[in-house]
């Protein structure tokens, strides 16, 4: 067997999702960042389910679950996905040899803690990792494009068809995803404004109290009760909001300056100042997030005599600034 | 976030690499900047990590008192907790409670621990097994 090395531009990217997504298209011709595939895909939310726990710890999230993205951006640029999905994992991996020889790239949904190539602080039972295969080696090593990455890695057959096979909570089933045909070229305006208005409608939340900003006055009331006694315990709920804002691929302040960026690319495509006054105050509101993951950093370290109750605030005035990005994102309109 | 203003704090969780932010430069407008880390992040990383390992010590010296088997060791060592490893393995949860009890985890059958084996990526004998004192 020879080397299969199919032509791939490696991008780094924030986060692993928009980053395949973007990749995938970019090789069908069809130019579409990461920050715009967040943004046409109405990702950007917040969600906390107290009741559904990770590790010991609740639910906290900053975008639509898993595998939205890359579907809603799809099905709305007309691109063709085929994804499947195997119960055995010999014929999942067979099926990813196939779909290279004939020359596709192919994406696989993966679990973290088996990629032997993820430093060992990052390695955690986390099963929605996307990443991109572009080849396999005469030894059997696949060669991948892991949009986290600054450069492309090479991982050993058994590890990947491990890491496809994970079982557990949002498990992959050796998920794949391979680009059947996409449209020679595309218009983004109408996409554009219609996913910036469907995103500041999810913002209000629906009726329930977990999602958007109701989601974030939720969790700010949750801070305020926290046991001031078992302080072990409130340290590590503030340091499980910040990881999952700030470590888990969000490109800073949980999505908030993706989706900035997404403003302000939108502007320059659509030449509408409008976007790009709304892509400032999306800024000014990331930093507030970041403020608050300061804050809450400062409050475990006891650095300053800060009370949870202060962060609580901070987390408070994050709603009211997305509040007031929601009133601006209604307004505009084509 | 000001491009100026990304962290570069060469957080030790990151072992070396780089990770991909967006911020913007003086006109306003956005641009990819790599960081190497920021401290706020490395901290808390740090605090979640640095409490698996100290359940993962505590099994660890439980194991060797006798207190609990070798299996709750390696469940910690590996970053399972009891939902992950019920979810992965098909034991209930009260199964694997029981496991964790050296009485019960001596008695069971090889076929059994292969179950465990498989999903932990170790083998029979490397999970009746404790790291031996250095």
């Amino acid at each position: 067997m020879t080397d299969i090395i199919l032509p791939i531009t490696h991008q780094q990217s924030s986060h692993c999702e928009t980053g395949v997504v973007s990749t995938l298209l970019r090789s069908k011709g069809l130019d579409v960042s990461e920050p715009m595939a967040f943004g046409l895909s109405n990702a950007l939310t917040f969600v906390f389910l107290p009741f559904v726990k990770i590790g010991g710890m609740p639910l906290i999230a900053y975008r639509m679950p898993p595998k939205t993205i890359i579907k809603t951006v799809c099905k709305k640029l007309g691109v063709t996905l085929e994804t499947t999905k195997f119960s055995n994992p010999d014929k999942g991996m067979q099926a990813l040899d196939d779909e290279l020889a004939k020359g596709n790239l192919v994406g696989l949904q993966s679990s973290v803690y088996w990629l032997p190539y993820f430093p060992e602080d990052m390695r955690f039972h986390f099963n929605a990792h996307n990443l991109v295969v572009y080849g396999k080696t005469a030894q059997g090593n696949y060669l991948i494009s892991d949009p986290v990455f600054e450069h492309v890695v090479e991982c050993p057959s058994d590890d990947l068809k491990r890491a496809r096979f994970a079982k557990g909570a949002l498990a992959a089933k050796g998920l794949m995803y391979v680009i059947k045909s996409a449209p020679k070229s595309i218009d983004l305006t109408p996409h554009i404004y219609s996913s910036i208005n469907k995103t500041a409608k999810m913002m209000s939340g629906l009726i329930l109290p977990f999602f958007g900003i109701k989601g974030i006055n939720f969790l700010a009331k949750k801070i305020r009760k926290l046991p001031t006694d078992k302080t072990k315990f409130s340290k590590l709920f503030l340091a499980h909001i910040v990881r999952m804002q700030e470590e888990i691929g969000t490109g800073g302040a949980g999505f908030r300056f993706m989706y900035a960026s997404f403003l302000d690319e939108a502007s320059r495509l659509t030449n509408d100042p409008a976007l790009f006054e709304a892509s400032k105050q999306t800024t000014e509101l990331g930093d507030q997030w970041r403020e608050f993951a300061m804050n809450s950093v400062l409050f475990c370290k006891k650095r300053q005599s800060l009370t949870l109750d202060d962060v609580a605030n901070k987390l408070e005035l994050c709603a009211k600034e997305e509040t007031a990005l929601r009133a601006t994102l209604l307004k505009l309109k084509r | 976030m000001k491009k100026t203003d990304v962290p570069q704090d060469n957080s030790k969780s990151y072992d070396g690499q780089k990770k991909l932010l967006y911020a913007v430069d003086d006109s306003g407008h956005y641009q990819g900047v790599s960081s190497t880390g920021w401290d706020v992040e490395s901290f808390a990383t740090q605090m979640a990590v640095d409490d698996l390992d100290q359940q993962t010590a505590l099994a660890l010296e439980e194991a060797r008192a006798g207190q609990c088997s070798p299996l709750k060791y390696h469940m910690f060592n590996l970053r399972f907790d009891l939902a992950c490893l019920a979810q992965t393995s098909g034991y209930f949860q009260w199964q694997i409670k029981r496991h964790c009890r050296p009485e019960i985890f001596n008695k069971l059958s090889d076929k059994k621990l292969q179950q465990y084996a498989d999903v932990m990526k170790l083998t029979v004998a490397q999970l009746k097994e404790l790291p031996s004192i250095s």
